[in-house]
């Protein structure tokens, strides 16, 4: 909600602020973040040279013990457990019932199987996050991936090489809203009258095209919201791929030039076989980002116009609507999503380690 | 027991350095196409954010009506945009802080956030690359996998073990810096493990004969030689808690908010401070980008072992 309304050019806004109080708390802020950062170390260094004298056989055990809890007591607490808690939870539904004696309203948690889950697929709204989902986590790498490979290819060994790679490389310092903002407000942005201030459509106008509502316009504003997000992941996509380009032997292709193969065949016959698993690693890491993405729905739509996607809409569910159980079934669903990945990435990774 | 420097594995080799060999090569495929291609990419890859940048100068008065190029002509642009969003009011629905504050948030979010996953994953990088104990492998693949869980798996119970029915420190600074140190660490145990275990077993082999415990090891041989794989790591954490949304938003609170949850909020306001929405996201980019932009060989390099190996 705005807070004032600007009238014309007087700026007449709200003072809000920069007052003592606001410096005050700043400054504890900075001086919380300093001392938890020293406390920290100092802890770690005191345990570790604790475990350092200890003497005899257990010094070995009791060292690891100690490198190793931490990471592990972090990720029981914080990723295992709760991630068993919402599949719990993503079976129950939360029951309130006032107390009989008081009249305060109580939260129980009753089972109720499969039921969220029912209703998310059969939900017409919920289903269409679902369905968004999907279009997201097949386009975005897609588009991603093939445009990273052509532009790592087009400038291959050009002039320039490292400047040109910075320029696409550079949205991948963007946050997702940054670049939410960068798309929404000036690309699709759209006038209902007068003139366009967003940049697409000033073009589409000066090219006699009638202006276009991108982010209301269904069922394509949600392939306008994929490709903000394929165009911050292309950058990482060419990164990658220009590396494994470079290591394909150059003899090769010479051979084959020297042999008349042309470079589109080159492209496909050789380049392309030969970087095959890093293309796999590119599109499967994308895809996982792809999926857990809320911040560009949220910023551009807010779900709005059919653009929902399921990592959104767990987010509204779960904390603001305080619908939990459902929110925890959509979470669910997104795992089942990168369950394929998983066991394709643990596979390969034993594999890795069986042949060091 | 000296540390030996010599013997750091190189990882810049990943891309090797081509001779003239290379001029030869080239040729065909940067044709006229695919030069325009070429073109036509980075143009659509670097516009838009220029674009941010230009229409973050056009004044209120003008931004419903006159886009950034019209204003430009006009000689109308103005940076005093940057100044109300800093220090005056922003458009927030549930605050008037200035920008200032979110700023100051975000780095104070931001760096500790960047230590405590460096240094315990660093430590338990080591033990998993070159401390043999039972299960160690198995350990190893589970964290493994764990990178690939989606975060919403585990904000609802997470918010809870937090939250007032737990330990209480949900909406506080402690709150998002533990949510954010446990999210980072599969990627930071990950990334380590890859780089230590790289470095030749004959270091660590003399350094146990010579009686050297895993502690002195860790601060003698571990912690010299990761420094370019923990400025890859510190680099990507910087840039991916400071680019947060999900995190801040279910684990923060208007104390504790950074600039990217103002923005978000802003950016679907059509209203009268719709103008404060592209300076407000454009003073969110200006650290990222500085840092990425002179950090970049050592993000590159974290790219390439987190993602090509494995």
């Amino acid at each position: 909600m705005p807070l004032a309304a600007l009238t014309g050019g007087s700026m007449a806004r709200p003072q809000a602020g920069l007052d003592a109080e606001f410096w005050s708390t700043q400054g504890q802020n900075f001086i919380l973040g300093a001392v938890a950062i020293v406390a920290f170390i100092a802890v770690v260094a005191l345990v570790m040279f604790g475990a350092d004298l200890v003497k005899g056989k257990w010094r070995d055990k009791v060292q690891l013990v100690v490198l190793i809890t931490p990471v592990l007591a972090l990720l029981a607490i914080g990723l295992i457990y709760p991630a068993f808690d919402t599949v719990w939870l993503s079976f129950n539904e939360v029951v309130k019932e006032p107390d009989p004696v008081t009249g305060i309203n109580t939260e129980t948690i009753s089972f109720v199987g499969l039921q969220n889950y029912i209703f998310a697929f059969t939900d017409p709204t919920v289903l269409r996050t679902i369905l968004n989902t999907i279009a997201w986590i097949v386009l975005v790498p897609l588009i991603s991936t093939g445009v990273g490979l052509a532009y790592a290819v087009f400038i291959d060994r050009a002039k320039g090489e490292k400047a040109l790679k910075s320029l696409v490389f550079m949205p991948m310092a963007i946050s997702f809203v940054g670049a939410s903002v960068i798309w929404g407000s000036i690309m699709y942005d759209y006038n209902q009258t007068g003139t366009q201030t967003g940049m697409l459509n000033a073009v589409l106008e000066f090219l006699g095209f009638d202006a276009i509502n991108f982010l209301a316009a269904e069922p394509w504003n949600t392939l306008f919201l994929i490709f903000v997000l394929a165009w911050i992941q292309t950058g990482f996509a060419m990164v990658i791929i220009s590396a494994a380009i470079k290591g394909v032997p150059v003899d090769m292709n010479e051979a084959a030039s020297l042999d008349g193969v042309n470079a589109w065949q080159r492209f496909w016959q050789i380049t392309v076989p030969s970087i095959r698993s890093t293309l796999v690693v590119v599109l499967t890491t994308i895809t996982i980002a792809s999926l857990k993405v809320y911040d560009i729905v949220r910023t551009l739509t807010q779900g709005r116009n059919n653009t929902d996607i399921v990592a959104n809409k767990m987010y509204v569910l779960s904390f603001v609507e305080q619908r939990q159980p459902l929110g925890a079934a959509l979470a669910v669903i997104l795992f089942i999503f990168v369950i394929p990945i998983v066991v394709y990435n643990v596979r390969s990774l034993r594999k890795v380690k069986e042949t060091r | 027991m000296a540390t030996p420097a010599p013997a750091i594995p190189d990882e810049t080799k990943l891309t090797p350095k081509r001779k003239s060999k290379a001029a030869e090569a080239k040729e065909n495929l940067t044709s006229k196409w695919a030069t325009a291609a070429a073109i036509i990419i980075a143009a659509l890859w670097t516009i838009p954010t220029v674009g941010l940048f230009f229409t973050s100068l056009v004044p209120g008065e003008y931004y419903r009506t006159d886009a950034w190029w019209t204003v430009m002509f006009e000689g109308n642009l103005t940076f005093e945009n940057f100044g109300i969003v800093m220090f005056d009011s922003f458009g927030d629905s549930t605050s008037a802080q200035p920008l200032l504050g979110n700023l100051l948030n975000s780095i104070v979010v931001t760096v500790p956030t960047v230590v405590f996953p460096l240094v315990i994953g660093l430590m338990a990088a080591y033990a998993f690359a070159w401390i043999p104990f039972k299960g160690s492998d198995w350990i190893f693949v589970g964290i493994f996998a764990l990178q690939v869980v989606p975060l919403q798996l585990a904000l609802i119970p997470l918010l809870r073990i937090l939250g007032p029915e737990g330990i209480g420190i949900a909406g506080t600074f402690p709150g998002v810096w533990f949510a954010h140190t446990i999210f980072a660490m599969p990627l930071a145990v990950f990334l380590l493990h890859n780089f230590i275990s790289q470095i030749p077993s004959d270091i660590f082999e003399a350094a146990r004969v010579d009686g050297a415990s895993h502690t002195q090891i860790f601060f003698r041989i571990v912690i010299p030689l990761a420094v370019p794989a923990l400025a890859s790591l510190a680099i990507f954490q910087f840039l991916w808690v400071w680019n947060d949304l999900l995190v801040s938003a279910v684990f923060g609170s208007i104390d504790t908010y950074p600039l990217t949850y103002p923005i978000s909020n802003l950016a679907g306001d059509y209203g009268a401070t719709a103008y404060l929405t592209p300076p407000a996201a454009f003073i969110s980019m200006i650290i990222p980008l500085i840092v990425f932009f002179s950090l970049q060989r050592y993000f590159v390099r974290g790219l390439l072992a987190g993602s090509t190996k494995g």
